[in-house]
């Protein structure tokens, strides 16, 4: 019995190394599915070449039907982290709250503190916050530019991300020695809540190579 | 008031990390902030971290099960020294061919050079020119909506010294997705409006 309940739990854990695979939607147990589980990171030079663009996506893997009842958690923070000096510790950040049914975005700041815990870094929601209204599934994209340069846009997307991950399953789990040709893209007809900020890099360092990640951080 | 501080460090750590200093009366303040936490001032409020993300994919090929909410709560500069290692054995499970003395990849790195770049999980970003994960000349500078992240990474771990040319393992080495299933934007948001 014993060991019965060890071979059980050896295979969930395959089954669960199997599973969390994708850029990073669904990646650990912690956040799986949940509106702190960031599916996807990505930093791009904008249109404008003085710009950067700034894309984190959420709660991955929306049906069309299940996107209109998709909405941010007002307890989740969402914080861009950017490194400007190459030690790998946030110098700046921009963070991102939904209130209501706006998400309000603060920075780039430099954080009162960095690390794992974070408040907003802001003195309330008033005129030193960029709000922008959350397009609502259906809608077009509602775009609010700030005063200083800034394009911030937060709601449903079609989701960017493309992989064949049905077949790496297969792969990993033993059940087939390759990828087919073509492949089918596991995310095809399928959503995610996106946060999207343009910022004039003048804002971000100007010049040289910057490092950056994404964070989900709970409200306690 | 000292029974009353022990009560708050029990509560949580968040009155601790808040860091609120140079106070009269540190006693007053604690007790403000305690109850604009309770009524849920979004100002007072601390924010702790559940997920991170730099490079694509990695938390989910590179770290073991076990450990994948931890890497999610580490911050990227302690990253290198707690995982490197992690990340070498789960490349070199994944691809036993980087146990080969001198085995490569298209990089040129080695499992110990590769896993030691990948497991600083921070995306590079260039502010001066072409921002992509890899465009066949630019190498993480970036990585932009079209890039095809993870044919990639799977060149990186199974294509071997030639990976980009001829892989060593042709049928692991592109997954044949090689783009999004809808257009994306030319302008701001530049992702495409959903299904």
């Amino acid at each position: 019995m014993k060991k019965m309940k060890q071979i059980f739990g050896i295979s969930l854990l395959l089954a669960a190394g199997v599973f969390i695979i994708a850029a990073d939607h669904i990646d650990a147990p912690e956040v799986a599915g949940g509106a702190s589980d960031i599916t996807d990171f990505y930093v791009f030079q904008a249109k404008n070449p003085e710009n950067m663009v700034f894309v984190a996506n959420l709660q991955g893997l929306l049906s069309p039907g299940a996107t209109a009842n998709a909405s941010f958690d007002e307890d989740v923070m969402i914080e861009f982290n950017i490194d400007t000096n190459g030690d790998n510790v946030e110098d700046l950040v921009i963070q991102a709250v939904r209130k209501d049914d706006k998400m309000n975005f603060i920075g780039p700041v430099a954080p009162s503190q960095t690390g794992l815990v974070s408040t907003l870094e802001a003195s309330n929601f008033g005129n030193d916050v960029s709000k922008v209204d959350i397009t609502p599934y259906g809608s077009p994209a509602i775009i609010e530019t700030s005063r200083d340069g800034m394009s911030i846009f937060a709601g449903p997307r079609d989701d960017p991300f493309f992989m064949d991950f049905a077949q790496y399953s297969a792969i990993i789990s033993g059940n087939a020695t390759g990828f087919n040709n073509p492949g089918a893209d596991t995310f095809a007809g399928t959503n995610v809540l996106s946060v999207v900020v343009e910022v004039p890099k003048s804002m971000i360092g100007g010049t040289g190579t910057i490092n950056t990640w994404v964070e989900s951080k709970r409200k306690q | 008031m000292k029974i009353y501080n022990i009560k708050l460090v029990a509560l949580s750590a968040i009155i601790a990390v808040m860091a609120f200093s140079c106070s009269d009366n540190e006693q007053f303040d604690n007790q403000n902030d305690d109850e604009a936490l309770r009524k849920g001032s979004p100002f007072k409020a601390t924010y702790l971290q559940e997920d991170q993300m730099g490079r694509p994919a990695v938390n989910t090929v590179f770290v073991s099960s076990a450990s994948k909410d931890m890497f999610n709560t580490t911050i990227p500069s302690e990253q290198n020294a707690l995982f490197q290692s992690m990340f070498q054995s789960n490349l070199m499970a994944l691809s036993p061919a980087y146990a080969n003395p001198g085995d490569t990849n298209a990089l040129g790195l080695d499992a110990a050079t590769f896993t030691g770049l990948l497991a600083t999980d921070v995306l590079n970003v260039s502010l001066d020119g072409v921002t992509t994960f890899f465009d066949g000349t630019n190498i993480l500078t970036g990585r932009a909506l079209t890039d095809d992240v993870i044919t990639v990474e799977l060149i990186l771990i199974f294509g071997g010294e030639t990976g980009l040319t001829s892989p060593e393992y042709p049928t692991l080495s592109n997954d044949n997705v090689d783009a999004n299933d809808k257009a994306f934007l030319s302008g701001f948001p530049y992702l495409a409006s959903p299904w």
